[in-house]
């Protein structure tokens, strides 16, 4: 039995490494399936040898929308209907896929961002209250 | 995986429905307040009669109390609101599946044995909470390690699932309006509506408002130009807009389920459950379709299969519209439409009260408002309504009423629970 703190795939896991401006992911040695966050079984397969591995940050937008009534947390960062705010999915070069903050498109023509722009991983450092905390974000290049 | 065809152990039946009348309540109005209104209607829908000490157990879906009402523990409370202490009561969380999940575990429980008789509802209270409370309230329902920090709010969640829709299949954002107008429709003949307003009767309340505030009148040709003005309908998260939303309200709901054994002591018109099925599903990103939500497609396969029907054999049916695009999504899903296709059944109001399979004749999440724990009972409440030919103005006409579904969505697929009716 493995306690959590020694557990390199508990759920605290992907947000350190953010924090380290890293975006790792759980690759199965026995399938090869790469999870984003990291876990500790694999959901394709159920084995439970998995690596950390790490993501090159490339990939395309597959989904997205550009939201004018968000919740506290990005009220308090400036955000509202006239700050709108885009988040979507991205499918990275590996072949999985991630959510994220996207930055870098028109938020104020949300009919024109298209699926399928290509963008890379950029790392926010957040203060919300006494705690600062780093978001996976993309930026459409 | 191995699939195994399920069937239950014992028949089982609804007897009595009820459901408050949804809204925006008075802040004291509690839940347990909103359950002894829908309590109310049941008694009253029983035809020969029930007595509270006759009732076996309660089940209660809620989604958060805790938050909304700063109370928690009100499966026994609201269970002592009418009567039934000291019967076992038990609360059901599955965010907007809560009480859809309670139904069917009640079906499973007299199945079972264990019971005969279980009285199932649903309630919630969400208008003392600001709207950006509510809005976290509903997003962290969503995956908090990866989806929450992305600044996905619930309808953003949806609303990123429409826009895969669009790009696969060149849906509009008029298809989703068409939705909405569809069920503003219905709602419009529903009393216990939020919403008991067609959108041209609101447009008529607005242009008079105008007028009355001594503004210039506005003009709208028709439902479409007044849902693409930004002023009347905002977007909340784009392509969903204000009316492409389910409203945030209050109420209850609640159904009476028998074993079938015993269900002619109530009714001679008994609504019997003849399918339950439900499946859990992955957050978005992890799915391999965005399309389509796998876990109603799952939910419906267990649920047509231990009824023995298929998709062309349901005549009406309550699917979970907590936005426009999520009644798309089912149309296609629960096999009714061809994935691609919902749309075109929406244009050709092939959904609509007197279409081919009307769909939401209660006016939907979208119209008659989507109190997230009495959404999953509501719907039931309709169908066992519509099968008795009792829903009044609202009644589907000139076709026989056999055989209904409901769906009922718990987040953005995480949960999803469908149940097969039949009227004998």
């Amino acid at each position: 039995m493995i306690s959590m703190a020694e557990n390199e795939f508990s759920s605290s896991v992907h947000n350190r490494f953010l924090a380290e401006k890293k975006l790792m992911g759980a690759k199965c040695k026995r399938c090869g399936a790469i999870s984003l966050p990291l876990r500790p079984i694999c959901p394709k397969c159920n084995a439970s040898e998995m690596e950390v591995v790490e993501m090159n940050g490339r990939g395309k937008l597959v989904a997205y929308t550009v939201i004018s009534v968000g919740p506290p947390m990005m009220i308090e960062e400036g955000f509202d209907r006239e700050h709108p705010y885009c988040s979507g999915i991205v499918e990275l070069e590996e072949g999985v896929r991630i959510p994220g903050r996207i930055v870098g498109v028109n938020v104020a023509k949300p009919d024109q961002i298209k699926i399928g722009t290509p963008v890379t991983v950029e790392y926010q450092e957040r203060v919300h209250g006494e705690e600062k905390r780093t978001f996976l974000a993309f930026r459409a290049v | 995986m191995v699939h195994k065809k399920r069937k239950l152990g014992r028949d089982v039946a609804v007897v009595g429905a009820g459901i408050s009348k949804f809204g925006v309540h008075p802040r004291e109005v509690r839940t347990t307040d909103l359950f002894v209104e829908a309590f109310t209607e049941l008694k009253a829908s029983v035809d020969k009669g029930i007595q509270a000490e006759d009732i076996d157990a309660f089940y209660l879906g809620n989604l958060s109390s805790d938050i909304f009402e700063k109370q928690i523990h009100i499966a026994p409370a609201t269970a002592n609101s009418v009567g039934l202490i000291p019967k076992p009561a038990v609360r059901f969380e599955d965010a907007c599946a809560a009480s859809g999940v309670a139904f069917r575990e009640a079906i499973i429980a007299i199945a079972s044995g264990i019971y005969d008789i279980v009285l199932v509802g649903g309630t919630e209270k969400m208008t003392n909470l600001p709207t950006p409370e509510v809005t976290e309230t509903l997003a962290i329902n969503s995956d908090p390690i990866i989806e929450f920090p992305a600044g996905f709010t619930f309808p953003g969640l949806y609303a990123t699932i429409a826009t895969a829709h669009m790009a696969k299949y060149g849906t509009t954002v008029e298809d989703f309006m068409r939705v909405g107008i569809k069920n503003h429709n219905n709602g419009g003949l529903n009393p216990k509506a939020h919403f008991n307003s067609s959108i041209k009767d609101i447009m008529k309340r607005r242009a008079a408002s105008a007028v009355e505030k001594g503004l210039p009148e506005p003009h709208w040709a028709d439902e479409m130009e007044f849902l693409h003005d930004p002023g009347q309908n905002a977007v909340v998260a784009w392509p969903m807009r204000l009316f492409d939303c389910s409203t945030i309200c209050d109420g209850a709901s609640c159904v009476l389920l028998v074993a079938q054994d015993i269900a002619k002591n109530f009714t001679d018109a008994p609504v019997s459950v003849i399918g339950t099925g439900q499946a859990s599903g992955y957050p978005l990103s992890e799915r391999d379709d965005m399309t389509s939500i796998k876990a109603s497609k799952e939910a419906a396969q267990e649920a047509y299969e231990m009824a023995g029907v298929g998709p062309a054999d349901i005549k009406i049916a309550e699917v979970h519209d907590c936005f426009t695009i999520a009644e798309i999504l089912a149309m296609e899903d629960l096999g009714f439409f061809k994935p691609g296709e919902a749309v075109k059944a929406i244009r050709d109001g092939a959904t609509a009260l007197d279409g081919a399979l009307p769909i939401n004749t209660d006016g939907g999440l979208k119209a008659k408002g989507h109190p997230i724990g009495a959404s999953g009972v509501g719907m039931i409440v309709e169908i066992f309504k519509q099968l008795r030919g009792e829903a009044g103005p609202r009644q589907v006409k000139g076709k026989d009423l056999s055989i209904a579904l409901t769906h009922n969505v718990g987040a953005h697929g995480t949960t999803v629970v469908v149940h097969v009716f039949e009227r004998r």
